[in-house]
């Protein structure tokens, strides 16, 4: 498949142990970046908000990448995020069909993007699950739960096969029907 | 002119674009508008976007995501393979790569055999010229 640009990691870690407290409580959580060292960073960004730690005065234990443990399956994700829009705060469910979370994560992005204009640092996910197909939401996705699925392609556009076979005037029309 | 060609699963179709082009694959499974799972005796089942695909008339019995093995029978069973180069769009590719795998020995044995098959129709030809004539 195509990389990724979103990661999902999971980052363990710490308040670094004190006089006052020997075995400081440990966390741990699964959130996704591009890169594990901003993975690290979201890391304190949302302890931060919920514990009263930083990273001055913490440590990250552990940082995995945690991947896809059935690529050739499809799923329904659904995701809850909050997102910053021009005038505030506000909360979202939607739903993907993907084979990966990942892939899934990467549609959600991309699509906050082109439908609310929103950027991936305004976009908190909240949780991630695969729904089962009957829970499913959005009509969206429950089009496609269909076993006997058929349609056609309606528009064909015909690409060269490589890039270098590319040109801008043709010799005759193509047909756009297969 | 109604539609001939759907994408159902069990479609066979041909991938025109990208790393694996000139494979044929199953649709085994739709994931949403523009993407289908796809899926090949010699291959990973993967998600391929349908620009990628040109579907073909040969579709083939299968349910909802098959396992490897069942998938194998029944493009056995329907016989893909053979269906496939009958065809004349798979005899078009078959000549295609023929054409392309070529050295200089073989084109200039083909330009001889070309020259040989004109030479032979011209004679034809001229036969039935002075037939018509006389």
């Amino acid at each position: 498949m195509v990389a990724f640009r979103f990661h999902q990691y999971q980052v363990v870690g710490r308040a670094l142990p004190t006089p006052g407290d020997e075995h400081p409580k440990i966390y741990r959580m699964k959130l996704w970046a591009t890169n594990e060292v901003r993975a690290k960073s979201k890391f304190w960004y949302f302890l931060r908000k919920l514990k009263k730690v930083k990273k001055s005065n913490g440590q990250v234990l552990a940082i995995n990448e945690i991947f896809e443990r059935n690529p050739t399956t499809i799923k329904n994700y659904g995701i809850w995020l909050r997102y910053q829009s021009r005038t505030g705060y506000h909360n979202m469910y939607k739903e993907y069909r993907d084979t990966t979370l990942n892939g899934a994560v990467e549609q959600m992005y991309n699509e906050m993007a082109s439908r609310h204009r929103v950027r991936s640092p305004c976009i908190q996910i909240i949780k991630t699950a695969t729904v089962h197909f009957k829970l499913c939401k959005r009509d969206n996705t429950k089009q496609f739960h269909n076993a006997k699925i058929k349609f056609p392609l309606v528009y064909r556009k015909v690409r060269p096969p490589t890039r270098k076979l590319k040109t801008t005037f043709k010799a005759s029309r193509p047909n756009l029907l297969m | 002119m109604p539609f001939k060609r759907f994408v159902e699963i069990g479609r066979v179709a041909l991938v025109n674009y990208g790393k694996d082009y000139g494979r044929l694959v199953v649709i085994v499974d739709v994931v949403d508008q523009n993407r289908a799972l796809v899926d090949a005796p010699d291959m990973i089942r993967c998600q391929m976007n349908f620009k990628r695909l040109s579907l073909t008339d040969i579709k083939i019995d299968i349910k909802r995501v098959p396992k490897k093995a069942t998938l194998i029978k029944a493009m056995e069973e329907a016989d893909v393979k053979t269906k496939w180069e009958n065809s004349s769009w798979g005899k078009k590719l078959i000549v295609q790569k023929r054409r392309a795998a070529l050295n200089d020995f073989d084109r200039f044995k083909v330009m001889i055999a070309k020259i040989k098959r004109g030479g032979a129709i011209r004679q034809e030809l001229a036969k039935l010229k002075k037939a018509s004539t006389a």
